[in-house]
Formats: structure tokens, C-alpha cells, sequence
């Protein structure tokens, strides 16, 4: 057996997530090969050298991998993954966008968004917005796995030097290009590796009522994230939504404020370890499953938990 | 310009649904269905492009038993032109499913194709991107806006890190996200009309696909439940709380 993952990264540095999926990776046990495909990424390259539990570097570095675009990246991925058992991406937008291509050139089914290695090719995920957990078996000759990054522990960063090796096939699609992106700055933490979350909703009413929200954060060191009703009012930008189609998170502490708890909103945060809800609405269902419920209007509530850190 | 609609036949997505006693799978019977959220969104996409005059006709495709024919009526009844239904066992496999729209769309020619980033039953998200690969067409998954620019597709991205655009050249496939539009209701007179519209009914061999997986479900389990724990009376007992029982905050 041999496992191929993909690094997720910025061309400069190694995204977290990807100890986790290395983490996935040596629960299914196996030697394993991080591929960095994007362009004037050798840091990155360098940076995954060092992970615990990574036996070889592939560093493919050209033009056309600079933006993960699928049509390229799944190409080289499936060149690369000729015998391998195994092929593993983070369950992120990139994993997800490029990975069931590979499958599907491979001719199987991908699993995706995997939360439990019970075996080689025994496996749970979540199905139906979290609410059943399946456990399926795959006998496909190779294994196509999207991992789910708060499932797993990351392996350590540093203490390993594997070896790197260049590859230097360059597979570049005419057919798409990349055009532009906006990409949210944010000196927080980033909202799936953050270990306290503060998200609010539609019932912080504004945008500038998020700002509230900010303050705790920032006191906290927290990052700041929302349910879908506030990015779709506009409220904050999409890449701060949690839930079911949005962001998966499991900080220590998550702090729901003017969130009704919607089952698509919960599928995304009830494994944090603690829940605290702040909700005018003493039946509101996000109380369900909070360990501190505060009945509470927000805009009292939020200012004076700010005063009080 | 045709457009090629996939859509999927689901759990409403207000239902909670529930692990059968055996736990062999989730229990669906007697559960209020409908049409896949995301799969609405992408059947609102193609009939705005038509209305804008971009596109000339919409089809809706759905793969499963009969039942789907009642999204594909709803779908009609959105605005969609013409559907098909293919015959196959219910909730098939999505690689099956690519390979089935990959027939369809070698013999329908659309000139787009969209489907749903996600369904909200298998939560799967990978048919689009499977079927642009078998078909071997660029993508753009997660789209929250698209923009026909002659022989060029302009679409606007929903990733992790906020916003990416990418300009894909017809033909391509599109997956849709939340904030790509808001889907319209179906009109009383429009419901009434999708009755009448064409609906063809192939099968899953009819098109030389065998539809399987080698992905078998051994088995569900309900999630690790979580009790609700206590409310407390003010701010202050909560920060207390925090710090001193959690030990969460310092
Ligand atoms: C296909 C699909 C996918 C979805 N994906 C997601 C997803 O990924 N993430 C997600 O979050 N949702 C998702 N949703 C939406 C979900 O169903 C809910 O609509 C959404 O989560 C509601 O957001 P909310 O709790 O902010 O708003 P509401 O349900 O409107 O709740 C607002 C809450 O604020 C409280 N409130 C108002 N004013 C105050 C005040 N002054 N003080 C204190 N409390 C106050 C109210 O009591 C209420 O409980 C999805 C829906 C669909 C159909
Ligand atoms: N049985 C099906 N029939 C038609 N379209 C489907 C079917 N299954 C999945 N799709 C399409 O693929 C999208 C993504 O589904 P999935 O990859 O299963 O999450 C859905 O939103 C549909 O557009």
C-alpha cells in the first residue's frame, strides 16, 4: 500500500489542514507521499518535508498549478498516483473541487468528507446534515478519500526531513483560465483551525453589529464566523459561513450569538468540545445542544461579556 | 445555447431525519421529499439565462425510480423546457450518475451543464466534477455568480479563502452555491402548464450504464448526542462558568 495526499497550501505555506489529512493517513497506514503542486511553492515544499510521518516530497512547480485549477492538478495527481492504494485531499474547497475528478478518471467512487478510518478501506462519514454517521466498506481498486480536517489530530510539523523530488509534468488545460480573486484578510485565526469561534446571525441585524462580535474575538484571540442567513443578508462575506454547505469547525469554544440553531447551522459546529448560546428566544433549538445557554438580548449581552474579558 | 440541468429527488431539507432501529440505514418512509436546494438554484440559473435570451432551451435530467418525476415536474413547472427521467434504483451511485449524464449530454450537445454543488442526502459533492471529467470539460464548482460571454464562461467562485473567478470556455460544467440566486416559487398556472411538457423516461442500460458502486454501506449510526446543558442567569455567571468549570477562557 502507498497513500498519495495532496498538500493544501498558498504557494507559501503549508496549510494545517494537511496534518490532519497525513494524520488520516497513517491511520490507514502506509507510506506516504505529499504532493505540492502550485508555482513558486519550494518553501512549501520544504515546509512539508518536515511533517512527521511524510516519506517523499513530490514538488511539481509550474505556471499551471498556481490556482489548484482541477482540470490541471487532477491530472497530474492521477499520473502520480499510478499504484498507489490510496489518494487523500482535505475535505476544503480545493480538496473538494479536484479530487473527485481524480476519481472519476480513475473509474471510482470517491468517499468523501471522511471523519473515521476503521480500516484500509473501511471508513465513516457524515451523511443527511450530520444527523446519521455511515460506515461504508470499498473494495474500488484504489481508494479516493476527501478527509475532514477537525477529525483528525495533526501529525507535528516539524521533526522529519524527507527527501523531495521534482516532478515535471506540466498538464495545463485550455480550456480555463484564471481570472481573478478577493480574497478576505483577516489578522484572526482562521475560523477551521481556531480554537475559540465566535459566530453571530441574522439576529446581529447589520453589518456593523458584527463589529460587537469582533471586539470579543479579538479579546479571545477567536475567530469570527456566521450562520448562512447573515452571509446571504450580506452581513459578512461568504467564507465565514458555518454549517452543513458552508465551513466545518470543533474549536474548544464556540459562541453562537442571535443563531436560531438550524439543523444545517448545527452540522457544522456541534463537535465543538463547548457550545454557549446567546438568544433572545428561550426556545430557540440552538439551546439544545449548548452546555451554557444565555436567554439574553444580544445587544446587551454581547458589550458587557466584552467588558467582562 | 442548450442548458442540461441535473437534479436530485431528497429529503426535504426542514426534516430531521432519524436512524432506523436496525441501524441498517436512515429511515426515509413516509418522510416529506423534495427538490434538492442546490439542484433548485442551478434549474433557477438556467431558466434566467434563457429568459436573458442566452440560452435557447432548458433540460432537466433526473436520475433515480419513478418518484423523481415529481421534481421533474417541479422543475417544469420553474420554467425548465423538457425532462427526462432515467430509470435506476434510488439514491444510485454518483459516479453511475456522471457516467449517465455523460451519455445524455453526448447526445443532448448543451452548451452548459449545471447540477448542485451537493446533495443534501449523501452530502457527497463530487458528481459535477466527476462528470467534467468524463467528459473531459473545465469546471467551476461552488459558483455564486455566471456571466456568457460569447464562447466564454465568466463564473465567480465561493472558496474557503473568499472569492475566486475563473473564465472557462463552452462547453463546461457548473456546480451551484447558496448565493447564486434566490429561486423563484412555481406560479399555479406554471404547475398546471409543467404537467403538460415533455417528460421521456429512459433506462440506466437503455444508455449502457450499469449503475453499482463498490462502495457498500455496512451501516449508520446516529451521532453522538449532545445533552443540553444548563442556562445560566446573567453574563457574569457565564464568564464564570467559562473560566472556572470549562476552562476554556483564561
Ligand atoms: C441547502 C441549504 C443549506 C444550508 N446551509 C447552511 C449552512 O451551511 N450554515 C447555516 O448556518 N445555515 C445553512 N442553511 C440555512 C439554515 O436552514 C437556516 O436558515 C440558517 O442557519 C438560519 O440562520 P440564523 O440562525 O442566523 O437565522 P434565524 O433562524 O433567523 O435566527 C435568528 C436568531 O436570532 C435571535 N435573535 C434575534 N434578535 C436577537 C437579539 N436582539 N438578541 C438575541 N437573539 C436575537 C432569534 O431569536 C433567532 O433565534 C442552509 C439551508 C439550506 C436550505
Ligand atoms: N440521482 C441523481 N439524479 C440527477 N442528478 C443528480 C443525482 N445525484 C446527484 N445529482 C446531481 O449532482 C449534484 C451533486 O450531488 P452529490 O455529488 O451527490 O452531492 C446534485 O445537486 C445534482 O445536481
Amino acid at each position: 500500500m502507498s497513500i498519495l495526499v495532496l498538500a493544501e497550501h498558498d504557494n507559501q505555506s503549508l496549510k494545517p489542514v494537511t496534518l490532519s489529512v497525513i494524520a488520516a493517513a497513517k491511520a490507514i497506514g502506509a507510506d506516504v507521499t505529499l504532493l505540492v503542486a502550485g508555482h513558486q511553492c519550494g518553501e512549501v515544499a520544504e515546509q512539508a518535508a518536515q511533517v512527521v510521518g511524510v516519506q517523499k516530497v513530490l514538488l511539481a512547480d509550474a505556471p499551471a498549478y498556481a490556482h489548484q485549477l482541477a482540470e490541471n492538478v487532477s491530472q497530474l495527481l492521477l499520473e502520480q498516483a499510478q499504484g498507489c492504494s490510496h489518494v487523500l485531499a482535505a475535505a476544503t474547497t480545493t480538496g473538494k473541487n479536484v479530487l473527485p475528478r481524480v476519481a472519476a478518471l480513475l473509474g471510482v467512487n470517491q468517499v468523501s468528507d471522511v471523519l473515521a478510518i476503521e480500516a484500509p478501506n473501511r471508513f465513516k462519514r457524515a451523511i443527511y446534515a450530520g444527523n446519521a454517521i455511515a460506515q461504508v466498506e470499498s473494495d474500488e481498486s484504489v481508494q479516493v478519500l476527501t478527509i475532514r480536517g477537525t477529525a483528525f489530530d495533526p501529525v507535528a510539523a516539524t521533526g522529519n526531513s524527507a527527501t523531495i523530488e521534482r516532478v515535471d509534468s506540466v498538464f495545463e488545460s485550455a480550456d480555463v483560465s484564471f481570472s481573478h480573486e478577493a480574497l478576505a484578510k483577516s489578522d484572526r485565526p482562521e475560523l477551521t483551525a481556531a480554537s475559540i469561534v465566535v459566530s453571530g446571525g441574522r439576529g446581529l441585524g447589520n453589518g456593523e453589529n458584527f463589529d460587537m462580535l469582533y471586539k470579543v474575538a479579538d479579546k479571545l484571540g477567536a475567530a469570527v464566523g456566521a450562520s448562512r442567513a447573515a452571509v446571504d443578508a450580506g452581513y459578512v462575506p461568504n467564507d465565514m459561513q458555518v454549517g452543513q454547505t458552508g465551513k466545518l469547525v470543533a474549536p474548544e469554544l464556540y459562541i453562537a450569538v442571535g443563531i436560531s440553531g438550524a439543523i444545517q447551522h448545527l452540522a457544522g459546529m456541534k463537535d465543538s468540545k463547548v457550545i454557549v448560546a446567546i438568544n433572545k428566544d428561550e426556545e430557540a433549538p440552538i439551546f439544545q445542544v449548548a452546555d451554557y445557554g444565555l436567554v439574553a438580548d444580544l445587544f446587551e449581552a454581547v458589550p458587557e461579556l466584552e467588558a467582562s474579558l | 445555447m442548450k442548458l442540461l440541468v441535473a437534479v436530485k429527488r431528497v429529503i426535504d431539507y426542514n426534516v430531521k431525519v432519524r436512524v432506523k432501529a436496525d441501524r441498517s440505514d436512515v429511515d426515509l418512509a413516509n418522510v416529506k421529499m423534495a427538490l434538492n436546494p442546490f439542484c433548485e438554484i442551478a434549474v433557477e440559473e438556467a431558466v434566467r439565462l434563457k429568459e436573458q435570451g442566452v440560452a435557447s432551451e432548458v433540460v432537466v435530467v433526473s436520475i433515480g425510480g419513478k418518484a423523481c418525476q415529481e421534481q421533474l415536474r417541479t422543475a417544469l413547472a420553474l420554467g425548465a423546457d423538457r425532462a427526462i427521467q432515467v430509470e435506476a434504483p434510488d439514491s444510485p451511485d454518483a459516479l453511475s450518475v456522471a457516467r449517465i449524464l455523460a451519455k445524455i449530454a453526448e447526445t443532448e450537445q448543451p452548451g452548459l451543464i449545471l447540477l448542485g454543488k451537493q446533495a443534501i442526502d449523501s452530502d457527497n459533492n463530487q458528481t459535477g466534477q466527476m462528470l467534467a471529467a468524463l467528459l473531459n470539460r473545465p469546471q467551476a464548482t461552488f459558483a455564486s455568480e455566471v456571466k456568457v460571454e460569447g464562447e466564454h464562461l465568466l463564473v465567480t467562485r465561493e472558496v474557503d479563502g473568499g472569492l475566486q473567478t475563473l473564465k472557462l470556455t463552452l462547453p463546461a460544467v457548473v456546480t451551484t452555491d447558496l448565493r447564486l440566486n434566490e429561486p423563484r416559487y412555481a406560479s399555479l398556472p406554471n404547475i398546471m402548464k409543467a404537467k403538460k411538457k415533455p417528460l421521456e423516461v429512459k433506462t440506466a442500460e437503455d444508455l449502457g450504464v450499469t449503475v453499482g458502486s463498490k462502495i457498500r454501506l455496512l451501516g449508520v449510526e446516529p451521532p453522538a448526542e449532545r445533552s443540553a446543558g444548563i442556562k445560566v442567569g446573567s453574563v457574569a455567571e457565564l464568564v464564570e462558568k467559562l473560566r472556572n468549570e470549562a476552562k476554556v477562557i483564561a
